[in-house]
């Protein structure tokens, strides 16, 4: 089994220690990710219109790759995941999208209409590897960690596009928290927004976004929080100190109860 | 920058692929949205706003540029009218004008920080430029 792996821009950039953690958990649990070739930034948001076609064609050429290649592409980052996952399933389900996408990529001599299937590296630890095989691989359990999963908006919506989990009562992060060792805790904010890229418009939002959700997973006892996502991480971050709650990233925590980090 | 230019209510409605109608007008687009206190007409206001033709008030309302393409309306809108898609054909309806764009490559710069995601940079240029 090939799992071909889009990594996206930040991963190559401000969030190195991501996409490397996340290499080297999947090689040590036996499921390595091979980096697609020539694959171009997805746009980092997916558009909400009908007739934006030029911005998703990156994400067509690297999901025609990954089904030239065996037919999976797994993603890490949950911006990438989003995009490439509802581009996916318009290119699948709406005619005129696919009509028009295709006649672009004809010059490239692609055709596709959304074979492939996407990923994320959270559902390739769940549903490929399975959360009993990560446990027991664990060689540092995360005893006494009390740890949030933050979902955010990204991996999970919209629901029936995404179809990764529900998207109202997430388990799959409280899950793979489990099998670390640690214990996870569930809070009301895992799954409303961060404030994302008002962050370059007005960083009010963000900071009053974050002041409420890092408050709501204090008060449920929460040491840390794990994202997907790098703008979610670095919002949380910036705005992270009143209410004294840790943020990583996942593969951060993955790759401590692993022992894969290096040092 | 004021918009002095129209578009109609059916290209809206094309752009986005919402049927404003379908509305019934609960407000939970709104009771869910992490930018409520942020924009002066809020999303359900904006499906009525659309339906009843206001497009220029809304072109020219600083609520295109709260929006945080989180989803949540979209999710949870009970009638799957989607607003958020209305906001992004509106915004899409200015910045597609010339110089219509909110985020010009010049204003990048000043608005980093060293640890800003490049996803952040794309997002908004995505969100805010053509």
């Amino acid at each position: 089994m090939v799992y071909n792996y889009f990594p996206g821009c930040t991963l190559k950039e401000k969030a190195k220690d991501f996409d490397k953690w996340g290499r080297d958990c999947a090689s040590a649990l036996g499921v390595p990710l091979t980096e697609i070739e020539d694959w171009q930034c997805c746009g980092g948001v997916y558009p909400l219109s009908k007739d934006e076609i030029a911005v998703r064609l990156s994400s067509i050429r690297a999901l025609a790759y990954a089904q030239a290649h065996g037919g999976v592409l797994v993603t890490l980052c949950a911006a990438c995941h989003n995009v490439l996952k509802q581009t996916n399933y318009d290119i699948a389900n709406d005619e005129n999208f696919a009509l028009k996408a295709n006649n672009y990529l004809a010059a490239d001599g692609i055709s596709y209409h959304g074979e492939a299937k996407v990923i994320h590296y959270l559902e390739l630890l769940r549903d490929e590897v399975g959360f009993d095989a990560v446990k027991k691989a664990v060689k540092k359990p995360l005893a006494g960690q009390k740890i949030g999963a933050y979902y955010g908006c990204l991996l999970l919506r919209p629901g029936y596009k995404m179809d990764m989990d529900n998207p109202e009562n997430p388990s799959i992060m409280e899950d793979l928290i489990r099998a670390l060792g640690a214990q996870p805790v569930v809070y009301a904010q895992r799954n409303e927004c961060c404030g994302g890229y008002l962050a370059m418009e007005d960083s009010e939002l963000p900071k009053k976004r974050v002041t409420r959700i890092l408050g709501n997973a204090a008060a449920q006892g929460a040491d840390t929080v794990i994202t997907a996502c790098p703008l979610c991480y670095y919002n949380l971050k910036k705005y992270s100190q009143d209410s004294g709650v840790k943020v990583r990233y996942l593969t951060d925590v993955l790759a401590e109860a692993l022992d894969v980090k290096e040092g | 920058m004021a918009v002095n230019y129209t578009v109609t209510p059916e290209e809206i409605l094309a752009i986005s692929g919402v049927n404003p109608r379908k509305c019934m007008k609960c407000g939970r687009c709104t009771a869910t949205c992490p930018a409520f206190d942020e924009m002066e007409y809020h999303p359900h206001q904006f499906v009525a706003m659309v339906e009843e033709g206001r497009i220029e008030e809304l072109m020219n309302s600083r609520s295109i540029y709260r929006c945080l393409s989180c989803m949540a309306c979209i999710e949870r809108c009970p009638r799957q009218v989607e607003p958020a898609k209305l906001i992004e054909a509106v915004r899409l309806a200015v910045t597609r004008q010339q110089g219509g764009s909110h985020l010009i490559p010049d204003q990048v710069p000043e608005r980093l920080d060293p640890d800003m995601p490049q996803q952040a940079i794309v997002s908004a240029y995505r969100k805010y430029t053509k």
